[in-house]
């Protein structure tokens, strides 16, 4: 075995890479919006008083937590076309990754909603609060607290499944690392190092998030 | 000729399962025994084991589980060794494996309250027996919806090594997809043949959870 681990075609490479990051990251905040409104859609319709809707929404739900992501854009790039949406890669992924993710916010959301009891709400109107404050103080806040680590969680998690995206070359970090390995036969290396560039995205996120936990949902000390 | 989806495609589709199964099992059994040494590891006590297993977790949760699958897979082959694509992905999952189940372990073992440990200790039992006899078996009890969890994860994991090459149900989707040129139907029945396979572990973890649950509230 003469191989010797050549990382220059890495270091060469950078600025493409960097542009891959950002191509994950709007993909996976596209993606993480479409999951969000899919999210609170399905709360609503989760406990509607339509029997059939909540069959769907739940027979949705455990569809997409119980089959891979890898043939659920798989179907979509196919299915999509049939009832008339030509998108490119990129759109279809940004489709996946909003259903994917709508499956799980729809049960990180609902568990939040269900975490502010009806006693909170009266205790507040009994201060003397007026709805609107009840909404925001003893509803909004204390749910958005209770959801924000799942919720937080998930977004990272959606930012690392965006790589499966790759598969149906979707614009993103590992399709720019698998345009580069055969252009340069160099797999460990590249694959290595987009490892950790994957690993810096998620490290900043989770910092990012703490941040923002620490400056708004703190509880007041004082 | 184009065939159609008939039963031989079906059949292709069960070996392909098959693998599946088999990949599960072999990176399950293989995470289990690595995992339970990771946690162990990183309670143990010594500040610096600790860390390196933080540390070791951190990498493999941060990192997208198919570019984990490519530097093993990769870097597996820059040894020199002439390894079987099937032993390559298997390697793979079971790192991976080692790591979430380490994490999951840990936080059941420390879940386990303190003063177990301390009675235990007050009636002289060292530290392996403390383990076996005391802590473990109640630390398996509340680790077991995480681990289901984990195991549901893992089979919905094990198409990517598809994308590696290696004939598992999703690479054989992808084949009898490209013969039949019926995607819809044939990725259908993919999707149909790893949700009978995870639904049921789901149901089962979500119902030993809301079990767990509904004991620690008396």
């Amino acid at each position: 075995m003469g191989y010797k681990l050549d990382f220059s075609v890495v270091w060469h490479a950078m600025p493409a890479l960097l542009w891959g990051c950002v191509g994950t990251l709007s993909l996976a905040l596209a993606g993480m919006t479409l999951a969000m409104v899919i999210g609170v859609a399905g709360v609503a319709a989760r406990d509607s008083k339509a029997g059939w809707l909540r069959a769907i929404v739940i027979g949705f739900v455990e569809i997409v937590r119980n089959t891979p992501f890898l043939v659920q854009i798989f179907f979509l790039f196919f299915a999509l076309p049939l009832i008339g949406l030509k998108l490119n890669p990129t759109a279809t992924a940004i489709i996946a990754l909003g259903l994917n993710g709508g499956a799980y916010a729809i049960e990180i959301i609902r568990g939040g909603v269900q975490s502010v009891h009806k006693g909170q709400v009266e205790a507040g109107y009994a201060l003397g609060l007026h709805k609107g404050q009840v909404f925001r103080f003893i509803v909004l806040k204390p749910a958005l607290r209770a959801i924000y680590p799942s919720l937080t969680g998930q977004f990272i998690m959606l930012t690392l499944t965006s790589s499966i995206c790759s598969a149906v070359s979707a614009y993103e970090l590992t399709s720019v690392a698998q345009r580069i390995e055969s252009d340069t036969f160099r797999s460990f290396e590249v694959y290595f190092s987009v490892t950790f560039l994957y690993l810096a995205i998620s490290w900043l996120l989770m910092l990012g998030f703490a941040v923002i936990s620490h400056r708004f949902f703190s509880y007041p000390t004082r | 000729m184009v065939p159609h989806f008939g039963l031989p495609e079906f059949g292709f589709l069960l070996r392909g399962l098959q693998w599946t199964v088999l990949l599960t099992l072999v990176a399950f059994a293989g995470g289990c025994t690595a995992g339970l040494a990771i946690a162990l590891l990183r309670t143990c006590g010594h500040k610096r084991v600790e860390w390196i297993t933080r540390i070791y977790i951190g990498i493999f949760q941060g990192t997208p589980l198919l570019l984990q699958l490519f530097v093993v897979y990769y870097g597996l082959a820059l040894t020199g060794l002439k390894l079987d694509a099937f032993v390559a992905v298997a390697i793979g999952f079971t790192v991976n494996a080692s790591a979430f189940l380490g994490e999951i372990w840990r936080g059941a073992i420390q879940a386990v309250p303190r003063g177990q440990t301390e009675a235990a200790m007050a009636l002289g039992l060292h530290y392996s027996s403390r383990m076996r006899d005391i802590v473990m078996p109640q630390a398996i009890r509340i680790s077991l919806p995480a681990t289901i969890g984990y195991l549901v994860q893992l089979i919905k994991g094990t198409s990517l090594a598809a994308i590696v090459g290696f004939i598992e149900l999703a690479r054989a989707g992808q084949i009898v997809s490209n013969q039949t040129f019926q995607p819809l139907l044939v990725f259908g029945v993919v999707g149909a043949m790893y949700f009978v396979l995870c639904w049921p572990l789901s149901w089962w973890g979500s119902r030993m959870e809301a079990r767990l649950a509904l004991a620690n509230q008396r």
